[in-house]
């Protein structure tokens, strides 16, 4: 018998019906609110989820195509790089804190986007969504493991990165990008599609991505820069991925706007303090800088986030609700932040530094109305300190955002001289935050965040107050990962390798 | 509004004063003395002395700041929950009305070393 001959390729739009509308089908002995039980109860409602755009059209098979071809340039690179010292390099040892931060703070945040795009793409109904949402999972998950396999050449050499595991969990630091994550994977589907979809990939990505990898750049690290490239090509496609979402919501019907623009406030607020952390790694540990936080933020933040949020006011979107004290905290977070991390520095799993006569000139020309007023008469006093043999330590530890979980280091919007204090009162409990942002974000969802596991409380909750025995837990080796770069392991090692590469001695 | 759920959600508050062993979190900080990037975190005995709290960690924990000698405790201005307030010394932490995870703040309007720069 004939085999009837088939046509051997199928073209690229219908290789696309094939391989991804056609994977759906109607349920036969479920109902579909069976099978899709989290759909709806976030008040969204969708009418056809046929309307579901993919813009980049993208297949299975192609894409394997495409991240097999990008790994195999990855590797080559990585492997170059631990052939030959790559790390000895790097413009100065203090631009491994930038990374150790990298590591501890965003690296997991990829793995826990990859567990959250898993989840929301069984959760979603639509065919479209799903295939898409799971080409985002796989996505993060090779942009956890590319950056842990490239920085994993750092720790063979340097302190710091071995339990950056555990320092994302338990680190009071790092509890921010955690808590960012959890509070989206204890989200919605819909819910969680805004925080990362949109406000972390489409909002905030530039703000993330673009100073670590021009960074690198700028600082000799070609390990980071070419995971920075392999990432790239999908992260147009997440933020892409993002921006259709929230089209799609606000499409579909009208009463969804309401409870999209209360996600965005929050999750723009949310994404604005993760950020706090990028802008101190920009304005202080990179020894040769790209821009400063301010002018980072003048770029991606209010040109590209404003043109972003005018094109969206014709759905009837308005810009978050936190915008304006946003831009009033980023002539200050960086500085605060960074008086932080080096009075509690023996409890950072990464070195901190008294800002050089250099730095601080940098400092007060990128920040003139901010650095000389505010901050530099504190840091020409805890330089005096360290000079009399008095390293500024603050054993007070610090009061925490119940919401963003950072410690409250911000002031006022408009007195930097006033720490902000906020609080209420929940079913009896005192909860205190950081800003007005946070603060709002909690009282819109008290139950969840009462929850919360803060480090600091947790210190003595737990373990009595023992640091030793947090030192432990954390995985923190006292002498070793933590305190001032100055006299620090790092330092000593760095210098000495980096001399024998360069010079006879 | 409380949350999004499929079903009645009830939280358990992490941080109730029932974890603290028997102590409790009490939150100081200094106005306008920001070299303490935060406020302090203190972990007490709610049985503990007005006077030990200050004379104790909090008089320690403010030497770093170069006016954290010259403080005259009996003439601070404090606030508790951000209103003015008038602690008695002699008294515990309990009977001063200083509760789990409560924020106290002092003021001291003439020592201004480190403030604003010129």
């Amino acid at each position: 018998m004939d085999m009837k001959a088939t046509k051997k390729k199928l073209g690229l739009k219908e290789k696309y019906r094939v391989m991804t509308r056609d994977l759906g089908w109607e349920p036969g002995y479920h109902t579909k609110e069976e099978i899709f039980p989290y759909a709806t109860y976030e008040g969204i409602k969708v009418h056809d989820w046929d309307k579901w755009e993919d813009p980049f059209r993208l297949t299975m098979d192609a894409y394997w195509k495409y991240q097999a071809e990008k790994e195999r340039k990855f590797y080559a690179i990585i492997d170059a790089h631990a052939q030959n010292n790559g790390h000895l390099n790097i413009t100065d040892g203090r631009y491994l804190s930038a990374l150790k931060v990298f590591l501890q703070a965003i690296s997991p945040g990829e793995y826990a986007a990859h567990k959250g795009f898993s989840r929301v793409g069984r959760e979603f109904p639509g065919v479209g969504t799903q295939v898409a949402c799971q080409m985002q999972a796989i996505d993060e998950i090779r942009h956890a493991q590319t950056q842990i396999h490239a920085l994993s050449n750092y720790n063979k050499y340097y302190n710091g990165f071995h339990a950056f595991a555990d320092a994302r969990d338990r680190m009071w630091y790092n509890t921010v990008a955690r808590s960012f994550f959890d509070d989206a994977m204890s989200a919605g589907p819909f819910e969680f599609m805004i925080a990362i979809g949109f406000s972390f990939e489409y909002v905030l990505t530039n703000l993330l991505f673009v100073p670590f990898m021009s960074g690198a750049a700028y600082n000799g690290d070609m390990a980071t820069v070419t995971f920075g490239f392999s990432a790239q090509s999908d992260e147009a496609r997440h933020m892409t991925l993002g921006l259709e979402c929230i089209k799609f919501m606000l499409e579909q019907d009208p009463d969804n706007l309401p409870i999209v623009q209360g996600w965005l406030d929050k999750w723009f607020w949310r994404g604005f303090r993760v950020l706090g952390l990028v802008s101190t790694m920009m304005d202080y540990m990179l020894p040769k800088r790209v821009m400063s936080w301010r002018e980072a933020w003048e770029i991606y933040g209010v040109e590209n986030g404003g043109a972003l949020f005018k094109d969206l006011a014709r759905y009837g979107i308005r810009p978050p609700k936190g915008w304006d004290d946003a831009e009033k905290a980023t002539d200050h977070m960086s500085h605060q932040i960074m008086l932080g991390l080096y009075q509690w520095s023996f409890g950072t799993s990464l070195h901190s530094w008294i800002p050089s006569d250099e730095d601080m000139a940098w400092l007060s020309a990128k920040y003139p109305t901010t650095f000389d007023k505010y901050y530099r008469p504190r840091w020409e006093h805890i330089r005096k300190l360290a000079a009399e043999g008095k390293q500024f330590k603050n054993f007070g530890l610090a009061k925490l955002c119940q919401t963003c979980q950072l410690p409250i280091v911000f002031t006022e919007p408009d007195d930097p001289t006033m720490a902000c204090h906020r609080e209420t009162t929940y079913k009896g409990e005192k909860y205190h935050f950081c800003s007005d942002g946070c603060q709002h974000v909690f009282e819109n969802e008290p139950e969840k965040y009462i929850q919360a596991w803060l480090p600091m409380p947790a210190l003595f909750a737990e373990l009595e107050g023992d640091i030793g025995k947090w030192m432990d837990w954390v995985s923190l080796r006292d002498g070793q990962d933590n305190g001032d770069y100055v006299g620090s392991v790092d330092q000593r090692n760095f210098e000495q390798w980096r001399g024998l590469a360069t010079s006879n001695s | 509004m409380t949350v999004a759920a499929t079903k009645e959600y009830v939280g358990v508050a992490r941080d109730r004063v029932g974890n603290f062993n028997g102590k409790q979190l009490v939150y100081a900080s200094w106005d306008h003395h920001l070299l303490f990037a935060a406020p302090f975190l203190l972990y007490a005995a709610p049985q503990m002395s007005f006077r030990e709290l200050v004379e104790g960690p909090l008089t320690a924990l403010v030497q770093p700041d170069p006016d954290g000698a010259a403080i005259d405790w009996t003439q601070v201005e404090w606030l508790k929950s951000n209103q003015p307030w008038t602690p008695d010394f002699e008294r515990s932490l309990a009977d001063n009305g200083i509760g789990h995870k409560d924020q106290i703040r002092f003021r001291t309007p003439n020592l201004t070393t480190l403030a604003v720069a010129a």
